[in-house]
């Protein structure tokens, strides 16, 4: 007597038995893998999107610097303006590690007008600086018209308009016919400064040179803030004693700040939101599982003859299990691979209207592909089971 | 090649469609089961061809005791020995001759290519050797018919067991897939055929009467009612 052991399918087989029952349906396989291509796109989309614009922060970051360090003039106890002292600056420079020094200082009660027919009440906002000839090195600001102040245009009525403050004052380039009234003194534009991402406070300042600023506008030469470049790797240690330095007397009343915080805070702000995005593709994508689930429990009750068929020719209750379970996998690798590609052209596209290099981390690649393969073994897995316990007879019963 | 000893099956539900049947069938037999439907033939060909278990007695096929062997090793026991000819063809739509009877050497444990080989011979033997490329749905009902005996018999197995293999077709195709029935016969395969049509019955060399679930004639013993 023989024994009997059944035989295994090869994989082409198992997978071509798979493929069998798609392609007798593809309205309902393009519906139902529809959904799980939507889940994985989104995800796809929502990770590519978010690292795009995190590369996009991370470049920034890196051509900026995050070794910026600020000191501005804080409050005294009594909460009057505290002032630093005139030696702040060079004080500051004598710290080791610190490479550049830069300062701006408020020329008080100096309003800036387009003209003189202006009312006295219109000033938008934009504030009077001195500022220092080595600011816009310091601060990685690049200038987006004309000229920066040099030492000789220190000395005479020059202005050097931020982003916001140009357009506000409705200049779009430097010409040597075009002056403001600062402090009732007449100053003519020479320059337009870019958006400065690392120290917005001076996108509305009108700049002008310490010297005249002096002169003319009876400005007291006291920095209000300054700003230093450290090295690298002893920013902390400079953070902690730049007060200290900046103003001995009263270190309290010093302001200190890394400015590239502010970046890298809206950095982990974007992350947080990312990862509410990423649930509701997850969702989503749970959504499309339990529409495979559902075809394939249909399918399942309307080829109840061809399980009976396939049982009297010997298939055994395992291989009619696989047959459904890879089914419900192609249905949903076949989703998977369509939403990885639509995500991924999303990406593409959005990042590239942003101007951003496109990024899609291959771990999100790899993540979406293996969270469509569960999601397409969880659905199958109780349709296979059902269509693997219907007995041989009941199933060939049913005409 | 079959030997039933007092099989019984009782359903759920109490419904008892066998009561008591025995019967035993040697290699080489062309045998027919007839009786009126409800006399429980239908479900003595599922015991025939293991597709369901007795509620009490035993069941031997081809050398094996079906109450000893589980779910898989009676799996294989049909890949292996057993074919079978449904009333409804039971073919799959929009799928070539050719691949509805390779597919059924599936479970076999043979190679695509070797399938497709024994696939175009078997349709060559039942007369269709010209249409191995038609789909199912471009066939006639008799042509579908010799398309499942095809299947049934392209892996070469011991007994071919074929339900009202002729109760969906006209009397012309019906003829004819009864006279490839005997020739498979007299090539050596062991063929139970179920009907209700005493006229088919008659014209096979052993007929086997079956009512209420009892074997109430057969024309081999001429013995009434085994018990």
């Amino acid at each position: 007597m023989s024994t009997l052991a059944p035989r295994r399918l090869s994989t082409g087989d198992r997978l071509r038995v798979g493929a069998a029952g798609l392609h007798t349906r593809p309205m309902r396989v393009f519906l139902s893998s529809l959904g799980i291509a939507i889940g994985i796109a989104a995800m796809i989309a929502v990770v590519g999107i978010s690292s795009s614009s995190r590369a996009e922060l991370d470049a920034q970051l890196d051509a900026l610097g995050t070794n910026l360090l600020s000191a501005q003039n804080g409050t005294t106890m009594m909460g009057e303006q505290a002032v630093l002292p005139l030696s702040a600056e060079s004080m500051v420079g004598r710290i080791g590690p610190v490479t550049d020094v830069s300062a701006i200082g408020i020329v008080p009660d100096a309003k800036v007008y387009r003209s003189d027919k202006t009312p006295a009440a219109e000033t938008k906002g934009i504030a009077a600086y001195a500022a220092r000839t080595d600011l816009l090195e310091t601060t990685a600001t690049q200038l987006a018209h004309g000229t920066w102040l040099n030492n000789s245009t220190a000395q005479y009525p020059a202005v050097v308009l931020g982003a916001a403050a140009a357009e506000r004052l409705g200049v779009s380039s430097p010409s040597p016919e075009i002056e403001i009234l600062i402090g009732g003194r007449w100053f003519t534009v020479v320059g337009i400064l870019e958006p400065s991402p690392l120290v917005p406070e001076i996108d509305t300042a009108a700049l002008i040179g310490w010297p005249v600023a002096q002169e003319v506008l009876g400005f007291d030469g006291h920095a209000t803030t300054l700003y230093a470049r450290a090295l690298p790797e002893q920013v902390e240690s400079v953070q902690a004693v730049l007060g200290a330095t900046a103003n001995p007397e009263a270190p309290g009343e010093v302001d200190v700040a890394q400015p590239s915080d502010a970046l890298e805070a809206q950095q982990a702000a974007d992350q947080a939101f990312t990862a509410l995005l990423l649930g509701i593709g997850a969702v989503a994508l749970v959504v499309g599982g339990v529409g495979v689930a559902n075809t394939m429990v249909i399918s399942v009750l309307e080829r109840r003859a061809e399980i009976g068929l396939r049982r009297s020719l010997g298939a055994t209750r395992g291989q009619i299990r696989s047959q459904f379970l890879t089914e419900s996998l192609m249905l949903s690798l076949l989703g998977g691979l369509a939403g990885v590609a639509i995500g991924g052209a999303v990406t593409v596209i959005y990042a590239l209207t942003q101007d951003w290099a496109p990024v899609v981390p291959p771990w999100a690649l790899g993540g979406g592909l293996g969270a469509t393969l569960l999601v397409g073994c969880v659905a199958g897995l109780y349709p296979a089971a059902r269509a693997a316990r219907l007995s041989p007879t009941e199933a060939l019963a049913t005409p | 090649m079959i030997e039933l000893t007092d099989v019984h099956k009782t359903y759920a539900g109490g419904v008892r469609a066998l009561d008591g049947a025995g019967i035993r069938i040697d290699a080489g037999e062309l045998v027919g089961i007839v009786g009126p439907s409800g006399s429980g033939k239908s479900t003595l060909l599922h015991i025939l061809g293991t597709l369901d278990r007795p509620t009490s007695g035993q069941v031997r096929i081809a050398g094996h005791d079906v109450g000893a062997l589980d779910d898989a090793q009676l799996s294989a026991l049909r890949a292996s020995r057993i074919g079978f000819v449904f009333q409804q063809f039971h073919l799959a739509p929009g799928t070539t001759a050719l691949d509805n009877v390779a597919d059924g050497l599936l479970y076999s444990g043979r190679r695509r290519t070797e399938r497709r080989e024994l696939a175009s011979k078997a349709l060559t033997r039942v007369g269709l050797g010209h249409r191995l490329k038609h789909r199912t749905h471009e066939l006639s009902g008799g042509e579908k018919q010799r398309v499942a005996i095809a299947r049934a018999v392209a892996g070469g197995p011991a007994l071919l067991l074929a339900d009202e293999p002729t109760g969906a077709l006209d009397s012309v195709s019906g003829a004819g897939v009864m006279e490839l029935l005997g020739d498979l016969h007299r090539d050596g395969t062991t063929v139970v055929i179920i009907t209700h049509d005493s006229d088919i019955a008659r014209s096979l060399p052993r007929q086997v009467s079956i009512r209420d679930g009892r074997i109430v004639s057969d024309s081999s013993t001429l013995v009434g009612g085994r018990r």
